[in-house]
């Protein structure tokens, strides 16, 4: 296989307002995002070539990015709409770089958005969240998705001793980032003590180890290396990318403490050949705190049955070791639905340009993202990086 | 708010008839031996197309459980607290499934359970588990 490696960089890169966002219907945020990218690459709708969305859940379209392309009156000549669930975002990139690469197109458009706070009422979000699982094998048990992830959480806490209390840390260190970052929907600190003082939704899993229902949008801008040169940003380029899938219901899961985020890093790492002692900041999936626990030991930071201990006494926090969701990630800064992980791109470019102010890791040149999609399913790891 | 009842298909219709006569029916592969669930068309480990159906065990420990607090919709709500489990059946496949005949709290991993059967149509009987020792 040829590698993808260095050919490909993010030249534009924006986020929505994100939270509350009754003002802008679905489609009016894809579009929105789209604009703020494409301003902050400095180039016109009609320099975009390649078009990928993933679908809305509150607004869908059958040929959805057709749909957005149709919206803004591009006309591309590569056009897709992926759906991995959470891993998405990851999961387009790799499809973009690859065409680009390969010389399908030369400027590719991302967007993704959803309003699933305001395009839906709370019941009838977590309503329609409950057409997760096997609609014969697991659906007539009643799993909401918290209990799914909860499955996953006791077989880790039983097999390595993982606590509560370890998993809260999660929760607080990225309360703490989006303290620190005026856009994010949930800025009031916690502690360890309000995590597991919080009402029991699934156990072990409390309210404040579920991440947010929220509206927003982000989009990126990709382009081939050579070209990047040219954009108004230093340009942050793919060093790294892999993907991992093992299975669609969790009942079907092989293991449930070691995922396919592992298949996903490795061969991120070997693309990029580097691995988790020369990562910056990590920006990775947190629908549920102990997914964040799995993947640093998953995706090497820490050995298997080691991640209760390594997320303890800040080793995840601004200033510590690994920080991890310097946005607040989908825990406290925003979580859409399908795009939540275009934060953790967007958060990752804005690093890696040394734009984030006070929530800026010093110094920080090459990023690890990382999403995942389903219940554990659909994994995608990506690393970025300022220079080649 | 009634549960929504499952919709058999013409794939998974033996297990649904399984049930409705209290029994758990799984598929096994006479080529190779394998036991699989959910029921397929091929046998997952080598692909042949003589999959059949056999009575299992019934017998299975806890992979892993959650209680539930918040239900997934009011048709649970009556329910809460209640056990989703994942079951290792003692001929290898995986299923989730409620545990119940006991409280939420004696629910452990590596808990030894056996099929027990609730009747939600003149159709419809859903699997679930109880403890067994």
């Amino acid at each position: 296989m040829e590698s993808l490696r260095g050919k490909v960089a993010i030249v534009g890169a924006a986020d929505t307002d994100v939270g509350v966002v009754p003002q802008f219907s679905t489609t009016q945020m894809y579009v929105n995002a789209a604009k703020r990218a494409l301003e902050d690459a400095g180039i016109t709708k009609n320099d975009v070539d390649g078009l990928i969305t993933c679908n809305s859940f509150v607004e869908p379209y059958m040929y959805h990015a057709e749909m957005i392309a149709e919206y803004m009156q591009i006309f591309p000549r590569y056009c897709l709409n992926v759906a991995t669930g959470g891993g998405t975002t990851l999961a387009i990139m790799h499809h973009a770089a690859s065409a680009i690469a390969n010389g399908v197109c030369n400027t590719v458009l991302i967007t993704m958005a959803d309003n699933m706070l305001s395009g839906l009422s709370r019941d009838l979000a977590i309503e329609a969240m409950s057409t997760a699982g096997h609609a014969q094998f697991e659906r007539p048990y009643g799993p909401p998705i918290p209990a799914f992830y909860a499955l996953i959480a006791q077989a880790h806490m039983h097999a390595y001793g993982t606590t509560s209390e370890q998993l809260a840390a999660v929760a607080v260190a990225c309360r703490k980032h989006a303290s620190m970052n005026p856009a994010a929907q949930m800025r009031d600190p916690i502690t360890i003590q309000d995590v597991v003082n919080s009402r029991m939704i699934a156990q072990p899993l409390h309210l404040l180890d579920c991440s947010l229902v929220s509206d927003g949008g982000a989009a990126i801008i990709l382009t081939s290396a050579e070209r990047a040169k040219d954009f108004p940003h230093q340009p942050v380029y793919i060093l790294g990318a892999g993907e991992g899938h093992s299975h669609e219901h969790i009942s079907q899961a092989q293991s449930l403490t070691t995922s396919a985020a592992k298949e996903a890093g490795e061969r991120a790492y070997a693309m990029a050949g580097l691995g988790p002692k020369d990562i910056d900041v990590a920006e990775l999936y947190d629908c549920f705190t102990p997914v964040v626990v799995i993947e640093l030991e998953d995706l090497g930071f820490c050995a298997k049955g080691e991640g209760g201990s390594f997320v303890e006494n800040g080793r995840i926090e601004l200033g510590g070791e690994l920080p991890i969701n310097t946005h607040g990630g989908l825990m406290s800064h925003c979580h859409p639905g399908h795009p939540g992980s275009m934060f953790s791109v967007t958060e990752a470019v804005f690093q890696l340009r040394g734009d984030c102010g006070p929530r800026q890791v010093k110094d920080a040149e090459i990023a690890f993202v990382h999403a995942q999609g389903g219940i554990m399913s659909t994994h995608c790891s990506m690393i970025l990086g300022s220079g080649l | 708010m009634e549960k929504q009842l499952p919709v058999p298909t013409s794939e998974t219709q033996p297990y649904w008839e399984g049930c409705h006569n209290h029994e758990l029916r799984i598929q096994k592969c006479p080529a190779c031996g394998h036991h699989q669930f959910y029921p397929r068309l091929y046998c997952t480990d080598c692909m042949s197309d003589q999959v059949e159906w056999v009575r299992a065990s019934g017998r299975g420990t806890v992979l892993s459980f959650t209680i539930v607090y918040r239900p997934v919709t009011k048709a649970f709500a009556a329910d809460v607290p209640y056990v989703v489990a994942l079951v290792t059946l003692d001929e290898g496949p995986q299923m989730m499934s409620n545990i119940v005949e006991c409280e939420p709290q004696q629910v452990s991993i590596g808990m030894p359970v056996t099929v027990t059967f609730e009747d939600w149509s003149e159709e419809i009987s859903v699997l679930k588990f109880r403890p067994w020792a």
